[in-house]
């Protein structure tokens, strides 16, 4: 306890602890670089961390709890809210788990459109990483740079479907609107320039002698660490497991594209750099093969864009406005729901930041029965624990920004 | 007198049912039609684990076992069967119709690129043996099952609520805690900031977001009656005009005009 007199204040965010010399800090909730709202709790012998507990909870909106209660279609733009960097790619992954729950297929314009929103959130969650970190370890002029690029993205993301961060774009059963007409430019335009871009970043960076004296060998996650935290996606990628659910259990059509999937057995913060890094270029690779693929579907005048189910699933707007049966079904999805097979669904995605799945348990309602999030950054945030012991305070920083976690999904 | 609402169950319920109609399954397949997972499960039986059942769904197997087995059962798996990863694992709520806990276990394997889910099912106030000491991530997971089931975990390092404050009361995805919380969350955030007895004066914390007074004007300014910040809005008060500050309307809105705005094309990248 702190002995408080005129002179010596009281502390509200140390704790002396005199006996064994320990300082307790309190890092957060609204510490800046925190990256949301995460308290740590750090037990310091003078600057070096012997034990760490990360606390979460100050964003907790009970979404499984709201989905309970709510019909299939319009749990969708609650899910922009988890990870709302990269929001489609939360969209998609619920749409993929109640896809899977009916037993849909998606029509294949609609898969390509799919393909380039998940592509363009991964570039735009990449940047803004790369933007976050690069200012929390005082590299201010990436974070100006980043952020520039992340803009033209969100414009075209704005220009699909309206909205720059929770995009809601994707519906169960394909995608609502087909793209428009200058998306395939712009899109062109953007990824053309991205190369250029990415070597002003690494310009900037790569030789740096601050960024390597805080990534390199910093913040080592071993393999065997990383697998039993349940670390996924770039966490365990840098951590020597090649394992990209892209190209080990493809969805859409990941298995047509080319891609490599970046790895690294260093395991610290600059092989995680490095990774995210290598994977906007793959990012950009699979993107100008959507680009091929769109104008092939155009060709063989595929132009459908949800699924035909009429029990799921309405109908298209020009059969709804003619039709009175196709009117009718819409009326009984939008103000009852659909009602999925009773059955069990677990589905994995590669968002941005790792393996997202979706745990549906339907008993035949128009509600779930039960709905689990398995949101990366729950789990790259618990890996702290046993990550942070043995490093000193100002690594504290880089860590949680080469960790990439955001608080929506962490608390969900 | 009231009418009776049952207590168990308060999620929302479909208002339309149709007392004809036979929900569809989602289609189970014999375990033996996978190579891999039949394999899986000669491992877990050949072990002396009682698998009560066993079946494919949508490519990925479900195990049903006992809860006094589920240490055994992962640990054999982890180490005989290669999967790894404990990707998720947490509760369904089945206490209104079977008086207990379905806990759930979802492994993955990367050598053999396959998923499995391990379930057991426990009653309410049975505990289950912790498996963090074979997957760390199960220690933040299983808290989180507590705090949001209320299911007891033996030989946890560090049982306490993760999401939830610690002082909180109630287990939020109980199928009996309602969506807008119970009478304890309306005065909670009023108890800790303001003490009980400032409960008369400030009132439950209104816990529906949806909810929307029109007669508050704390938070909501209505068009046509412009009312100033927390005062009260008479209905009888003259209204405010709708027209641009150019011709004596509300300040600060200016009408749009076309000639003077500047339309970009194509942004400059």
């Amino acid at each position: 306890m702190q002995n408080t007199n005129r002179l010596r204040p009281f502390f509200e965010n140390i704790t002396f602890d005199r006996d064994d010399n320990e300082l307790v800090l309190n890092f957060g909730p609204q510490h800046p670089s925190a990256h949301g709202q995460l308290r740590l709790m750090l037990h310091l012998q003078q600057e070096q961390i012997v034990k760490a507990h990360p606390d979460i909870g100050y964003l907790h909106r009970g979404m499984e709890k709201m989905a309970e209660n709510m019909i299939y279609n319009e749990f969708m733009p609650t899910t922009d809210r988890m990870d709302y960097i990269a929001s489609s790619s939360n969209n998609y992954g619920f749409a993929l788990a109640v896809e899977k729950l009916i037993g849909l297929e998606v029509p294949r314009r609609a898969k390509v459109i799919r393909m380039m929103l998940l592509e363009l959130n991964r570039l735009m969650s990449h940047i803004f990483w790369l933007a976050t970190t690069a200012l929390d370890v005082g590299a201010m002029t990436v974070f100006l740079y980043a952020f520039r690029e992340r803009e033209y993205i969100m414009d075209i993301i704005e220009d699909y479907c309206g909205a720059r961060l929770t995009h809601a774009a994707i519906r169960i059963g394909g995608v609502p609107l087909d793209i428009q007409d200058n998306f395939i430019y712009d899109l062109k335009v953007f990824l053309d320039k991205l190369p250029e871009n990415m070597k002003d970043y690494e310009d900037l960076l790569d030789t740096n002698r601050i960024w390597l004296m805080r990534m390199e060998n910093v913040g080592i996650i071993p393999t065997e660490m990383a697998l039993s935290w349940g670390c996924t996606g770039p966490m365990l990628r840098a951590s020597g497991v090649e394992w990209d659910i892209r190209k080990e259990e493809p969805y859409e059509l990941y298995d047509e594209v080319e891609f490599n999937i970046p790895v690294s057995d260093k395991g610290d913060n600059y092989a995680r750099y490095k990774i995210y890094m290598a994977e906007m270029r793959e990012s950009a690779k699979i993107l100008y093969q959507c680009i091929d693929m769109y104008a092939e579907t155009q060709k063989n005048n595929q132009t459908e864009l949800m699924a035909h189910a009429p029990q799921y699933i309405s109908a298209p707007k020009l059969d709804i406005m003619t039709q009175n049966y196709s009117l009718m079904q819409h009326f009984v999805l939008v103000t009852q729901g659909m009602r999925p097979p009773v059955g069990e669904v677990y589905i994995p995605t590669e968002s941005p930041k790792g393996e997202l799945g979706y745990f549906i348990n339907s008993q035949g309602g128009p509600y779930p029965y039960r709905l689990k999030l398995r949101a990366p950054s729950f789990w790259h945030t618990g890996v702290l624990t046993d990550l942070l012991p043995g490093h000193y305070i100002p690594d504290v920083v880089s860590i949680i920004g080469t960790t990439n976690i955001v608080f929506g999904e962490i608390d969900r | 007198m009231r009418a009776y609402t049952p207590k168990e169950n308060v999620q929302k319920k479909a208002y339309y049912t149709d007392r004809y109609w036979v929900a569809p399954q989602v289609a189970k397949f014999d375990v033996e039609s996978d190579a891999v997972f039949s394999e899986d499960l000669k491992a877990i039986k050949d072990a002396k684990i009682t698998v009560l059942e066993a079946f494919i769904q949508v490519d990925q197997m479900v195990v049903y076992i006992k809860p006094e087995d589920n240490v055994a059962t992962l640990e054999l798996l982890r180490d005989e069967c290669g999967y790894t990863q404990l990707s998720e694992l947490s509760a369904i709520d089945w206490i209104s119709k079977r008086g207990g806990f379905e806990v759930f276990y979802q492994m993955l394997s990367m050598t053999k690129r396959k998923r499995l889910r391990i379930k057991c099912f426990i009653d309410e106030k049975q505990p289950i043996e912790s498996v963090q000491s074979l997957f760390r991530s199960a220690d933040w997971a299983e808290r989180e099952m507590y705090d949001m089931f209320g299911v007891i975990i033996n030989n946890h390092p560090f049982m306490k609520r993760i999401l939830m404050p610690d002082d909180w009361e109630g287990h939020p995805l109980r199928k009996t805690y309602p969506l807008q919380g119970d009478e304890f969350a309306a005065w909670y955030e009023v108890d800790k900031i303001f003490g009980k007895e400032a409960r008369d004066i400030i009132g439950p914390e209104i816990r529906d977001t949806a909810r929307v007074d029109r007669y508050d004007t704390e938070r909501f300014a209505r068009l046509g009656h412009e009312v100033p910040k927390g005062a009260e809005f008479n209905p009888d008060q003259e209204k405010t005009p709708l027209a641009y500050q150019e011709d004596d309307g509300v300040f600060l809105i200016e009408g749009f005009e076309e000639d003077k705005s500047q339309i970009i094309r194509d942004r400059k990248r």
